[in-house]
């Protein structure tokens, strides 16, 4: 638009008018982005697209999935998982835009398995056939309450702690795994371990990076979480006020680098040891690993305070607008088979859903170089063997961030716990 | 007949000419308008396939729901904090630009460089060099002596950070608006002004300013409007979090709506913040309509 020194009073006033209009309404548009899913002629490249987040470790899998059928195309599409949620939802209600195959993962899974009329129902195309690859919680966590399977198990978290040995060293801490281990049988000598850690005056690092992974790895290990059955029972569940409390109580103690996960900050400080201790779910691994590819040998992998546990995970989904079902069913059903859940977990550490690997040597036996070594195959088993599930419910990832918003905000001297832990209470009311 | 034809394309022509620009705004203007308000009226989730209408329900939740207001006033605070130095720099940076300089348009077109970057881009690279461990601003505070920021945490601090990334990018545009202007205005004025020996910044106040009013009454408007509407700098600089940090501190009213509608899957509730929003916008354009008329009388 030019400025007109003295053009008509009109057109301005026309431009006063005009131009909030259209921007208030730009605001109310919520741009919807159009998948190419037609169906396909005989004699056609099948094309499927599947949507992911984060690293699923699937692009080697395609290759060999489509020169094993020349008919299919593979089209991928990478989104980081907040978003990827988001969008699927609107896709799922504009009914448009939704990829062949979807993945969801288990925080946010409870929103989508309470919708299963969105999605092709897995016992229509052979679930019942495999079932017994998946442990029973695995299962019931991808099917709605009537028991529709929406989603079948990829991986699953697991629960260990990553610490770095050549920091642990410094400051005088055992390094070998199995004396870590048994520094930290209870979270409380796990904050214990990281005062003497912290007496130790090492600048530059603290033991842990904020309240968010340690408080989601307490609460990961609860029998009981965000939800009893279909109730929000955040207030009175004391499971979830343990994880608050013990984490509060590491804030308390100075123990936190008080950077966010995520952050800029965080993914420079795994690589310089800002912080020495993450609780790492099999899925972080892979991040670790991507994020401080220098530091190849520093990080090492000890049991996880508090017993067995698990946190994320996820599924993969048929949504009903896909028109190629079938091929999409057989290709999803070929992603989440053994065979292949074992060869991801060997390059990148996404742990196996399918139990009956556990026992199997390409995964018990497995060691990761990047982690000195560390026998994650058996170290995840054990932690996946041992572990209560925990029903999660269709808002826990936004209640989980109300949460770890009042954590930061005690970390951040903002409130005394008290106060954070009030208004994190009326957040999550204020979600159901 | 003919006489008829003629009469017709003379009446009927012009409004057939503007008839696609309408056609365009009713689709993608007043429909969704006019649907948002609809919704608004209903406890309309995301999901779910059946929608209760609730009348004013919406409108009267929303007025006690503190986090709106909280939203409104770092809305407005980000604003001023952004609009402010950014049209005064704009102000000087075009009165610069507006000398004899060597490749007029390499300058113009650098100043504008910033503004055809991503928005994304900005605030991801923003986001760390705010940083708080390894940000370069905190790197040159700590070297001058000053101490580190947590620039995220503190609600000044955080605000001044968004709209540093704010100012970055639209200072160079609204420089080039008023480059424009300052080319209409007479070269005589200025050798006049010379003759007398006005300073240039004597220049700028006395005679450009004034004589490009208009145009500074209208950069005003676009950025109180843009301003209403941050969405992706917040969003970014807290990492993603739809919260706007932990105590909401740098939550805006857009991050709010956003986080009503893809967080909460509240559509109804989403629809009636962005109608809230519609309306305080127009309130604003208002204001400035009448401080523009009543400037203009003066």
């Amino acid at each position: 638009m030019r400025p007109a020194l003295n053009g008509g009073s009109l057109r301005r006033r026309a431009v006063t008018v005009a131009v909030p209009l259209l921007a208030a309404a730009l605001v109310m548009t919520t741009a919807a982005c159009g998948g190419s899913d037609d169906p396909a002629k005989p004699g056609e490249k099948v094309k499927l697209t599947i949507a992911t987040f984060g690293e699923f470790g699937y692009k080697d899998l395609y290759k060999e999935y489509m020169a094993a059928n020349p008919n299919v195309e593979i089209v991928e599409r990478i989104t980081k998982a907040e978003d990827h949620h988001k969008n699927l939802a609107a896709h799922l209600a504009t009914n448009t835009g939704a990829a062949d195959i979807e993945a969801i993962e288990e925080g946010w899974a409870g929103q989508f398995t309470a919708n299963p009329g969105k999605f092709y129902n897995w016992n229509d195309y052979g679930a019942a056939e495999i079932k017994a690859q998946w442990p029973a919680w695995k299962w019931q966590q991808g099917s709605s309450a009537k028991g529709e399977v929406v989603g079948l198990g990829t991986d699953v978290g697991g629960m260990a702690m990553c610490y770095r040995r050549d920091i642990f060293e410094k400051a005088g801490l055992p390094t070998d795994r199995e004396a870590v281990s048994k520094l930290w049988p209870t979270w409380e000598e796990y904050i214990a371990t990281g005062v003497k850690f912290k007496n130790a005056n090492i600048k530059g690092s603290a033991w842990m990076d904020g309240p968010t992974i340690m408080y989601r790895s307490v609460l990961g290990q609860q029998p009981v979480g965000i939800y009893d059955a279909d109730k929000v029972v955040v207030e009175t569940n004391p499971g979830v006020k343990k994880a608050w409390d013990l984490t509060i109580d590491a804030i308390n103690k100075g123990l936190s680098a008080k950077i966010a996960p995520w952050s800029a900050d965080w993914n420079a400080g795994m690589a310089k040891g800002s912080f020495v201790t993450l609780a790492c779910p099999s899925w972080m691994m892979a991040y670790i690993q991507s994020q401080a590819k220098d530091s190849s040998g520093k990080w090492d992998i000890a049991a996880v305070p508090g017993g067995g546990g698990n946190w994320g995970g996820s599924f993969l989904t048929l949504p009903k607008q896909g028109k190629n079902v079938q091929e999409a069913a057989k290709l999803a059903k070929w992603l989440v088979a053994p065979e292949q859940q074992a060869k991801v977990f060997r390059a990148l550490g996404n742990f196996p859903s399918t139990v009956s690997l556990y026992e199997e040597s390409v995964i018990k036996d497995f060691k990761n170089p990047f982690f000195n070594n560390a026998p994650v195959g058996q170290i995840f088993s054990n932690s996946v063997k041992t572990m209560v599930p925990q029903y999660m419910g269709p808002k826990s990832g936004d209640i989980n961030t109300a949460i770890q918003n009042g954590l930061t905000r005690v970390e951040q001297g903002k409130q005394k716990a008290d106060e954070a832990w009030t208004q994190s209470v009326k957040d999550v009311n204020a979600l159901l | 007949m003919k006489n008829l034809m003629y009469r017709l394309d003379v009446k009927g022509s012009p409004y057939l000419y503007i008839v696609p620009f309408f056609l365009l705004f009713a689709a993608f203007g007043i429909f969704p308008l006019a649907y948002t308000a609809w919704v608004s009226l209903h406890e309309w989730s995301l999901l779910s396939e059946t929608h209760t209408f609730l009348g004013l329900q919406n409108y009267r939740e929303l007025f006690a729901d503190e986090y709106f207001w909280n939203a409104l006033r770092n809305t407005a605070q980000i604003w001023v904090l952004s609009t402010v130095p950014q049209l005064l720099m704009a102000l000087l940076l075009a009165h610069v630009l507006n000398q004899r300089l060597r490749a007029p348009t390499f300058w113009r077109m650098t100043a504008v460089l910033p503004n055809i970057t991503s928005v994304a881009a900005v605030a991801i690279i923003f986001a760390q060099i705010f940083g708080k461990d390894y940000g370069l601003v905190n790197w040159i505070l700590e070297t001058l002596g000053l101490g580190r920021i947590d620039w995220q945490a503190g609600t000044a601090s955080s605000q001044i950070a968004i709209s540093v990334m704010i100012i970055w990018r639209w200072t160079g545009y609204n420089a080039l608006i008023y480059l424009a202007a300052m080319q209409a205005v007479s070269k005589d004025l200025y050798d006049a002004a010379s003759l007398d020996g006005a300073s240039s910044f004597q220049q700028l106040t006395r005679i450009t300013v004034p004589a490009i009013r208009p145009t500074i009454i209208f950069t005003v408007i676009i950025s109180t409007i843009g301003g209403m509407q941050v969405l992706a700098e917040p969003l970014l600089f807290g990492g993603g979090s739809m919260t706007g940090g932990s105590d909401r501190q740098f939550q805006t009213l857009s991050l709010y709506l956003y986080e009503v509608a893809f967080s909460r899957f509240d559509f109804g509730y989403a629809s009636t913040a962005a109608w809230a929003m519609f309306g305080i916008i127009v309130i604003v354009a208002a204001i400035n309509y009448f401080l523009t008329s009543r400037l203009r009388r003066s």
